[in-house]
């Protein structure tokens, strides 16, 4: 792939859930080793964006592409698109029923065929990237909500994506465990990870953002790197920010 | 006729409750397998089958036992099939445990939380591994204390096999009393024997639910 090409975009993207319109013509893009943050009121429609990026929904008019994939497009090799990307939610969504290692090693295994032995390996280094290597035997439930949620992101590094999507991922943990969380996405940005993250944490975003996008009403209000948080153009955005979100 | 209640009355009440338990786990055994395939056809990404096997609840939950078991013992020999006493019990008690069992473990596979599909679908996982790996074994989980708890409706309703002749413990019992003409005491005993097979299973099916159910993560976001 030429080093030009975005690794996601998004372009005149509509998507309505019966009357209601969610996604109003939305574009944006993201450069292989960029972060791009969305942000946005609640009901702004930027968790749709981001899940349409995975086909968790499918878009009623535009296209995207991601990593090649043309998403929109009903032939779409489904599971080879999420081979190529990582989603990380806000809920965790470990498997209960799995320790950490088996919660990583599972889609390694299944999915690529990847030795027992090797996706083992694979666990080891994607625990120690977020700081679990001494919790691979662990059961979920005996794990923080921080702790979880790293897991979580270690599980989804194992599959080696191109791109991860990280949805409000730390809007159920309180202020000392999101820090632990948003410690090992800026580790992950440091080593160069394409992302898009949906946030409420501004300080975050304005740490971390190569491009903001704000989204109000369904479309991108206003985009720009991080500095638009500091000087934001439109009154709506200026108005979300001093709000303190 | 006449006489008192001796040995040989309660050994042969004795074989009645064996065959009692016997018939229970036929149609545990048989209607386990046909709930398995009735409730992975409920969620079946088909809407046909989903259809089709909605339908075959709908029908068996409306129609009663009694019904079925004279359906299957006096109707298949018109139609040239002859069936033992012991076949047609299995048979009713197997279709009829299978809806039953298909649609509670439906609502456990139902009970597992979205969130559990999604994570496994953004790993690239295939429906069949979802299924198989990630969404069974936590919907077994939820699937045991009701499950259980299904098997004292069981034991009870092999009781109806006593109509197609089958002697089981409710039909040893009729047959004893038939002789002795002591209902109250010999209905009694059956009473006493069915609650000793059905009590504990009931107690089990409590003391799993109150050992805290499935396990699943503990804050579920909207």
């Amino acid at each position: 792939m030429p080093t030009q090409e975005p690794i996601v975009a998004l372009r005149g993207v509509h998507k309505s859930f019966g009357a209601l319109k969610v996604l109003d013509g939305v574009d944006f893009e993201v450069q292989r080793g960029n972060v791009l943050v969305i942000i946005g009121r609640s009901g702004s429609g930027k968790s749709t964006a981001l899940r349409c990026i995975d086909r968790f929904e499918t878009i009623d008019q535009g296209e995207i592409v991601v990593c090649g994939h043309r998403v929109h497009d009903p032939r779409l090799n489904l599971r080879a698109l999420r081979q190529d990307i990582g989603i990380v939610f806000q809920s965790y969504n470990l498997f209960p029923h799995l320790t950490l290692e088996e919660n990583i090693i599972l889609a390694p295994c299944s999915v690529k065929g990847v030795s027992k032995k090797q996706a083992r390996e694979q666990a080891r280094l994607a625990l120690a990237q977020v700081g679990l290597e001494d919790k691979l035997h662990q059961y979920p439930e005996q794990l923080s909500g921080g702790q979880q949620q790293r897991g979580a992101i270690a599980r989804s590094l194992a599959m080696q994506p191109k791109v991860m999507l990280f949805d409000e991922v730390t809007s159920a943990l309180d202020p000392e465990l999101t820090g632990e969380v948003l410690k090992v996405i800026e580790a992950l940005a440091a080593d160069g990870m394409t992302m898009v993250m949906v946030t409420h944490e501004m300080g975050f975003a304005r740490s971390i953002a190569d491009t903001v996008v704000f989204m109000h009403r369904g479309k991108v209000h206003e985009t720009g790197p991080a500095s638009i948080l500091s000087a934001p153009a439109t009154p709506e955005l200026a108005q979300f920010v001093g709000a303190g979100f | 006729m006449g006489g008192s209640l001796n040995a040989n009355h309660l050994m042969f009440l004795g074989q009645g409750a064996l065959w009692t338990i016997g018939l229970s786990l036929i149609a545990l055994i048989g209607g386990g397998l046909a709930g398995a395939v009735i409730a992975l056809c409920r969620v079946s990404p088909s809407r046909f089958v989903r259809l089709l096997s909605g339908a075959y609840v709908q029908l068996i939950q409306g129609t009663p036992l009694l019904v079925i078991m004279f359906l299957t013992y006096f109707g298949l020999p018109t139609l040239g099939f002859s069936v033992s006493p012991l076949a047609a019990a299995s048979a009713s008690l197997t279709v009829y445990v299978g809806a039953y069992l298909g649609e509670i473990w439906r609502g456990c596979i139902q009970s597992v939380p979205r969130q559990q599909w999604e994570a496994a679908e953004g790993l690239a996982l295939s429906r069949t591994q979802r299924m198989i790996k990630v969404i069974l074994p936590q919907a077994v989980r939820i699937a045991t204390p009701p499950t259980v708890g299904f098997m004292v409706q069981i034991i009870k309703n092999t009781s109806l096999a006593s109509v197609v002749g089958f002697v089981e413990l409710a039909r040893s019992g009729q047959i004893i009393n038939n002789s002795l003409f002591e209902p109250l005491l010999i209905y009694a005993i059956i009473a006493v024997i069915y609650f000793a097979l059905c009590f504990p299973i009931s107690r089990l099916s409590r003391k799993l639910e109150q050992r805290g159910g499935p396990a699943r993560p503990k804050i579920l976001a909207v």
